[in-house]
């Protein structure tokens, strides 16, 4: 691949003793949207999670090998995760809006890097709800509490936040599964829209999910990479024989 | 197949009779203090009670008022919150934000917290007084005022600042279980989003805690509002003629009031319906603390539920 936005080399990942990634090799493409496939337990949470450094969180964990970021090594010791992770944006699984107005949670990441003016504030909330697709929703009611929002509009209203400190990357950790199918649809349709302006790095369990509105897809089993490759040929010819039984639906 | 019933059974019968008699017996109990000292002390309590000093005789039941003890009572649990809450806050923040749960110096931090909240109050008393009053107060006249005696003496201050520490593990242990209540996934969308671990714990964390730590500063009230022991070294006089009106003033207090009439009185007879009315207006006051905390916390939890 030309130009990869992350190149994942050879990356080991322990939680204390025990090992969860081995030696994957991933690169991300630019202003695509790339797809972790695999049964539970498989590392490909994990592995988002190593992009923008969010595993530091957990004690003991230990990462070896190199993850950069536009030719920058994440894990290198004089980068700063803050700025990392204004650049890697990330939507959790459980949609986790705070619990403050539809404005002041697009606003939070805009308020924290230090800008104050009202006007820009505003207009760049704005932006963000009509990017999430969440606008038209919302605009009479952007300081309610987020918490009054469906389940559908909150993970669209974290979209929305993430994107409002206009990050290069967006992490999805299996956005949708705590949505019905038509809150999915609608996420789906976002993700499609927003690879226009972001790199889109999404984990999922769901296969269709993956095959509809990813580019690239990657199969991990058992925390290695069995294939990578566009998600056409993986789900249509894929080279691997593990591959072909997992996305035929004859295991995982 | 017979489903009659052969015999009650009587074992089950009596355990629930026990439990009944157990729950009747509290509530008998709370009822008969309660009514006593109600009974009694709402033929004393009046108008001039409330707001009238001792200057005629503290033992009068005629004349006597207790304005000076509600007074400092209430100095001392505003400035004994002031200053348990924000200690008692950061205290909890590290244990549940900063340090690590499983290490040894953690564990030896808890434990002392909790045998903390199992000592003696007259123990903290006298450590108010040896450590207070005589040692910062002692160094803070050495080196402001060149050894004449200014903090160097029982003081409101110091009453405040023993029963502070008496009621630290309380506002601790209230706090620590709000924060570790908190979602981590607001933690992880905060510092997702670039933020600092000062920036989430500040803006995200403590907000959502707050009501937590309402309860706590509600409970340290309620434990502190009703003590004697701590402040009668520190700080409660006997018998004072005016207020105080410096915090290195001593000052009178209600639970310490009930203390003197029924062990100092000449006469206890005629010292009685004082001492029922000294009761009932404490213990009302405690009510009215607690009320205002639990009001506050319901402001703050509609607030946070509704944006």
């Amino acid at each position: 691949m030309d130009n990869p936005v992350i190149q994942i080399a050879d990356v080991n990942f322990w939680y204390g003793t025990k090992q969860a990634l081995f030696d994957v090799n991933v690169a991300i493409a630019p202003h695509q949207t790339t797809a972790f496939i695999g049964p539970s337990g498989c590392g490909k949470s994990t592995l988002l999670r190593c992009l923008n450094r969010m595993n530091d969180l957990i004690n003991g964990t230990r990462v070896t090998g190199r993850i950069a970021l536009n030719g920058e090594d994440v894990y290198a010791p004089e980068v700063d995760v803050i700025e990392l992770r204004k650049q890697v944006g990330m939507v959790f699984q459980k949609s986790n809006p705070f619990p403050k107005s539809i404005f002041d949670n697009v606003a939070y990441g805009l308020r924290i890097q230090g800008l104050t003016d009202k006007t820009e504030l505003e207009g760049r909330v704005v932006k963000s709800l009509k990017k999430a697709a969440l606008w038209d929703e919302v605009q009479d009611r952007l300081h309610d509490s987020a918490l009054m929002l469906s389940g559908g509009q909150q993970q669209r209203l974290c979209i929305a936040r993430a994107i409002a400190v206009e990050p290069e990357i967006i992490l999805m950790d299996e956005p949708c599964s705590a949505l019905d199918p038509t809150a999915t649809a609608k996420i789906e349709e976002l993700i499609q829209d927003l690879e226009t302006d972001y790199t889109i790095v999404i984990v999922t369990h769901n296969m269709q999910q993956a095959a509809r509105c990813s580019d690239y897809t990657a199969f991990f089993y058992l925390g290695r990479l069995v294939e990578f490759d566009a998600t056409n040929k993986i789900f249509t010819n894929p080279t691997n024989k593990q591959t072909e039984d997992y996305v035929t639906g004859r295991f995982g | 197949m017979n489903l009659k019933r052969r015999q009650r059974d009587w074992q089950s019968v009596a355990f629930y009779a026990v439990t009944l008699a157990a729950t009747a017996l509290i509530v008998l109990t709370i009822l008969v203090i309660l009514g006593d000292i109600v009974w009694h002390g709402a033929r004393q309590v009046s108008w001039h009670f409330i707001t009238g000093g001792t200057k005629e005789g503290m033992f009068d039941a005629q004349t006597a008022g207790v304005f000076p003890m509600i007074f400092g009572t209430l100095a001392l649990v505003v400035l004994m919150t002031l200053g348990v809450v924000p200690v008692g806050v950061i205290t909890a923040v590290y244990l549940t934000e900063y340090a690590r749960s499983l290490s040894p110096i953690t564990r030896i931090i808890r434990g002392a917290i909790n045998n903390l909240a199992g000592v003696p109050s007259i123990v903290f008393g006298l450590f108010g007084l040896g450590f207070f009053v005589q040692f910062v107060g002692g160094g803070l006249d050495q080196m402001f005022y060149g050894g004449a005696l200014h903090y160097r003496k029982p003081a409101l201050i110091w009453a405040a600042a023993t029963m502070a520490v008496m009621t630290l593990p309380v506002v601790i242990v209230a706090t620590e279980e709000a924060l570790r209540a908190v979602p981590s996934g607001l933690r992880e969308a905060s510092l997702a989003l670039g933020a600092t671990k000062l920036k989430t714990i500040w803006k995200i964390v403590l907000p959502e805690a707050l009501p937590g730590v309402l309860t706590g500063a509600i409970l340290a009230v309620g434990r502190g509002a009703g003590e004697v022991a701590p402040i009668m070294f520190t700080g409660a006089a006997y018998y004072l003629a005016h207020l105080p009106n410096s915090w290195t003033d001593q000052f009178m207090h209600l639970g310490y009031h009930v203390f003197v009439l029924s062990t100092q009185s000449p006469d206890i007879e005629r010292t009685k319906p004082i001492l029922y009315g000294s009761v009932l207006v404490l213990l009302v006051m405690t009510f009215l603390l607690n009320l205002t905390g639990v009001l506050v916390r319901a402001k703050i939890r509609s607030r946070l539920q509704h944006g």
